[in-house]
């Protein structure tokens, strides 16, 4: 995959499976450095689970053998002289269950990829799971593009899906413009 | 910029149409949006339906929806259209530019472009 935002669509789909209905993602680029977390409030990995997720072949799910999300995440992390970290906490364990997976990269190193779409990947992600609360902030030395579903939704109502054609393009707009904003 | 205003315009148009809505002779289209289907290029095809079927006006009739893991990983980007009373139309190894046509010819058309469908293709 050759677009951070490709990877940033898998992990989050990671957060969505674990049935969060908050779902934080935040990029901060310095001249060099991009710093990306993304935490979710979903049930959450034991320890057990935690200690096997750099393993390629740990996957909780049934359909497919391979689970390649955070391996790969963290193999392109550390090839720019980065690093993953992945903190959780079990439903078992506390009502204040969730996942925060963080990830550096060194974006002037050769092997890193460009940030690439944002917009794709946001619009794709609303499209899914138009009812969880997304929130998005990605700050640059020239700017920042910030998304909310939760402001979205105090706009429509609660009877509007943020998966209406008509919305995702307002959306799919808005955050367009605010990119094109920062690059001038 | 795409302002609050335009939002609540949508908004207000959206609220008197909600109750016409039916579901009989709805189309769904499925993507397969799993690791596999992204790794092959499912974002952009995704992106292809959502934004084509809001051009095309087809908003009231079509809902562009996503799945995980099919089990076809080889065949992906894959994609499912559901029609009532129809049999279901699988398409493989869909671009961007594929899901164009399919929304030209067979979501608006009424016909499945063959050639892009799972038995038209060779592993
Ligand atoms: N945000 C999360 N919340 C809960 N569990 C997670 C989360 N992220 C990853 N996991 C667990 O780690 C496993 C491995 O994740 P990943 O490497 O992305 O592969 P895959 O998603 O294909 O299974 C998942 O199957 C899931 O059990
Ligand atoms: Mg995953």
């Amino acid at each position: 995959m050759d677009e951070l935002a490709l990877y940033v669509l898998d992990i989050t789909m990671n957060s969505v499976r674990a049935g969060a209905t908050e779902i934080t993602i935040t990029i901060e680029e310095t001249d060099d450095t991009i710093l990306l977390v993304i935490s979710d409030n979903g049930c959450g990995m034991t320890e057990a689970q935690l200690s096997k997720l750099s393993d390629p072949f740990f996957t909780t799910r049934t359909t497919r053998k391979v689970g390649l999300g955070i391996p790969f995440l963290k193999m392109l992390a550390e090839m720019t002289g980065g690093y993953v970290k992945v903190e959780s906490v079990h439903e078992s364990v506390s009502e204040e269950h969730g996942t925060t997976t963080t990830a550096l990269f060194y974006k002037n190193h050769v092997d890193f990829i460009p940030v690439g779409n944002m917009t794709d990947t946001l619009v794709t992600l609303i499209n899914g799971s138009p009812e969880i609360n997304f929130t998005f902030i990605h700050k640059m030395p020239e700017g920042e593009v910030n998304f909310s579903s939760e402001e979205i939704r105090s706009i429509l109502g609660k009877d509007i899906s943020l998966a209406e054609p008509e919305v995702l393009a307002w959306i799919r707009g808005n955050i367009e413009d605010q990119y094109n904003e920062v690059d001038n | 910029m795409k302002s609050l205003e335009e939002l609540m315009a949508i908004k207000n148009k959206m609220q008197n149409k909600v109750s016409v809505r039916t579901s009989a002779g709805d189309i769904r289209v499925v993507v397969g949006m799993a690791t596999c289907g992204i790794a092959a290029g499912a974002r952009p095809v995704l992106n292809a339906f959502v934004e084509g079927v809001d051009a095309l006006g087809l908003g009231d009739k079509v809902q562009v929806t996503q799945t995980g893991c099919i089990g076809i990983c080889q065949y992906e980007p894959v994609v499912e259209v559901y029609e009532k009373d129809k049999e279901k139309v699988t398409y493989v190894k869909m671009t961007a530019d594929k899901a164009k046509e399919v929304l030209e010819k067979h979501i608006k058309g009424g016909k499945p472009v063959i050639e892009y469908t799972i038995g038209a293709t060779q592993l």
